[in-house]
């Protein structure tokens, strides 16, 4: 069987005046379906780039990538909004809730794209609002809740329809320690109840606690492996600086 | 998917920010009410003209007479249209010459500039009450009237009034110098004011052409023996006219049915054109929701960028701005159907004086049209959609990468 998420070869290259970009240089990489990843990098490592691929809003310029066996590559807008609307669900740094929505229409926004009934929807959005611990906050506004509760708002709509796969970039960007790592080992408990998670952060304290870390650098892969080896938490150095490091 | 959460935000975004909806709508509202208040008031106009014919009968029919034909020396007298109703009495009932006056009239030292004086013939009792003039007291003119050339006259409610403060019947009143008996005072009908309706003499025809210096009528009222013989009663009258002009060109006939038809196609263009002239605003209106809604979609790049990472696709997206732009205009129109209504109603009982005022004896009811109301509302729906179509459609195409970084 193949892998759940499989990307061969990508490149993404940018064209800025004459300059050629390489944002993503030669990808290959592939996730089985209930690994806890994180993808980690500087700013300008290309991690952006990978998650937008992942998260099928945006192509590569070359290169194949399969979600689930279907090749996703070179899909139009609307076949990628389907499959980011069945198969993907995304947590955001700055949480990314519709204000003038209450909690519970928030969590409902993916289902009612899907063209989920209205009461199936309910009852699903309640499951998931009930698995964060928010289903006393259902007709809540978001700006009623505090940081920790709207990241968890967005965890529940992530969850509502039921994604293969979950993406979470910078999920703790916004958040003090303490949040932060109840939203962490509330991703850990969704991993270990079988949902496959690809965490996107330039912070390798957040990245250990996935299993696995692919570390990008320029575009490149230049670490894939275990979170808990040490090598996996080595801050990559310029070439010209190892000496005084 | 998802309509009425699409409504309920539009709905939701209108309240949010009230004054900007209100000058968005404005355009809209301003259409709409003008061409609530212009249908409003026309249709009244066209009902009240309508009444107004309907009390003529549909069973007269004007004559006018306009030159002496190709020969040069022919023409028709009143005789002549008598000998036409003795031929013809299946068809044709009655007929009056009908002839306006330059003469004066006076009381003693009160002078009346403003009064009609009309030359009729005693067929006019028939036609009368077309007019709405109906016999208060005394007798109308008769036969030996006009032939004898009789110095009697017929006042209307008005001059019974002025002249002889209501006790005019038997009393003598002067027509340019000439003295004249009143024999019959009209009833009142409409308002009793200067220069109205109610503000008339008539005299025999005999006596205006003298008074005129000429012999000669040009102008008939027949009435035809019922209303369906009117179009049989206009042929008669036309081949005879024909047989004397040798050619159509020197007279004119025209029956109370096809005078409604002419008043009511007149209120009809008067009415298109006031109402494209109003359709102006709603174009304006239009453009407004355009502008607005382009506002909005840059205000709201992220939530586009959230919406499509959910897997909103392009259709969804489009659908809700359509949507917020139509019920936008539709509340727009809604607002201005009532104002449009509000200002019919208000103006129709000033206007209904003004009317009278001016001698018109038919009621003036003007109300916004059934019609109106539903085709202005759903015209404002689809300047809305038409208008929203290009800010949605700019919506839908955002790259959700773009649009989920835009601060």
């Amino acid at each position: 069987m193949s892998a759940l998420i499989e990307l061969k070869n990508i490149y993404k290259i940018y064209h800025m005046g004459d300059a050629e970009v390489h944002a993503l240089d030669g990808i290959n990489l592939k996730i089985e379906k209930g690994e806890f990843v994180a993808i980690v990098g500087q700013s300008g490592s290309g991690k952006s780039t990978a998650m937008n691929i992942i998260g099928c809003l945006d192509v590569p310029t070359s290169g194949t990538y399969h979600l689930n066996g279907v090749d996703v590559s070179t899909m139009k807008d609307d076949d990628q909004a389907e499959i980011r609307n069945k198969m993907l669900g995304f947590i955001f740094q700055q949480y990314n809730l519709l204000p003038r929505l209450n909690v519970m229409e928030n969590v409902e926004l993916s289902l009612l794209y899907a063209g989920v009934g209205a009461e199936e929807r309910h009852k699903k959005a309640m499951d998931a609002l009930r698995r964060v611990g928010l289903e006393t906050k259902a007709k809540n506004m978001p700006n009623q809740l505090s940081g920790g509760q709207q990241q968890r708002v967005s965890i529940a709509r992530a969850l509502a329809g039921d994604p293969s796969v979950i993406l979470a970039d910078e999920p703790t960007g916004a958040l003090d320690s303490r949040t932060s790592r109840e939203v962490l080992s509330f991703l850990q408990e969704l991993n270990q109840e079988g949902n496959t998670i690809v965490l996107i952060t330039h912070d390798n304290s957040i990245a250990v606690k996935a299993q696995r870390i692919v570390r990008l650098q320029d575009g490149k892969i230049i670490y894939d492996g275990s979170a808990s080896a040490p090598e996996a938490v080595v801050q990559p150095v310029e070439a010209g600086e190892r000496d005084g490091a | 998917m998802g309509i009425g959460q699409s409504f309920r935000l539009a709905i939701d975004s209108l309240m949010s920010s009230k004054v900007r909806a209100l000058l968005t709508m404005l355009g809209i509202i301003i259409g709409v009410a003008a061409v609530i208040i212009i249908t409003g008031l026309g249709s009244g106009m066209q009902r009240m003209m309508n009444d107004e014919f309907d009390k003529m009968g549909a069973n007269l029919i004007q004559v006018q007479i306009m030159g002496r034909g190709a020969g040069g020396s022919r023409t028709v007298d009143t005789d002549d249209m008598y000998a036409l109703i003795e031929r013809y009495p299946e068809y044709l009932s009655g007929v009056t010459p009908y002839i306006a006056t330059r003469g004066v009239l006076r009381n003693g030292t009160k002078e009346f500039k403003r009064t009609q004086i009309y030359g009729v013939s005693e067929d006019y009792a028939q036609l009368a009450s077309a007019f709405g003039d109906t016999l208060k007291e005394g007798r109308f003119l008769q036969y030996l009237d006009v032939v004898r050339k009789q110095n009697v006259c017929v006042i209307g409610a008005y001059v019974n009034k002025k002249a002889f403060d209501e006790n005019g019947l038997g009393k003598e009143i002067t027509i340019s110098g000439t003295h004249y008996t009143v024999v019959g005072v009209l009833a009142p009908s409409g308002e009793v004011i200067e220069g109205g309706g109610n503000d008339v003499v008539y005299i025999p025809y005999t006596n205006a052409c003298t008074m005129n210096g000429t012999a000669e009528t040009d102008f008939f009222m027949f009435t035809s023996a019922g209303e369906d013989t009117a179009a049989t009663g206009k042929k008669i009258i036309g081949d005879y006219l024909h047989s004397v002009y040798l050619s159509d060109e020197y007279y004119y006939i025209m029956t109370s049915a096809e005078m409604i038809t002419m008043m009511n196609t007149m209120i009809s263009v008067m009415m298109t054109v006031l109402v494209a002239i109003a359709a102006i605003s709603l174009l304006v209106g239009g453009i407004g929701i355009m502008n607005i809604m382009l506002v909005s979609v840059s205000e709201r790049t992220r939530e586009i960028g959230i919406r499509k990472s959910l897997g909103a696709k392009r259709r969804d997206i489009r659908w809700q701005f359509v949507i917020e732009a139509g019920t936008t205009s539709a509340v727009g129109g809604v607002l201005g159907i009532l104002l449009g209504a509000l200002c019919t109603t208000a103006a129709s009982p000033l206007l209904s004086s003004v009317m009278s005022n001016m001698g018109g004896t038919g009621s003036f009811d003007a109300a916004p049209t059934f019609a109106a109301v539903a085709i202005s509302f759903g015209v404002s729906v689809g300047i809305g959609v038409f208008f929203g179509y290009l800010p949605a459609n700019k919506a839908a195409k955002l790259n959700p990468i773009d649009a989920l970084r835009y601060e």
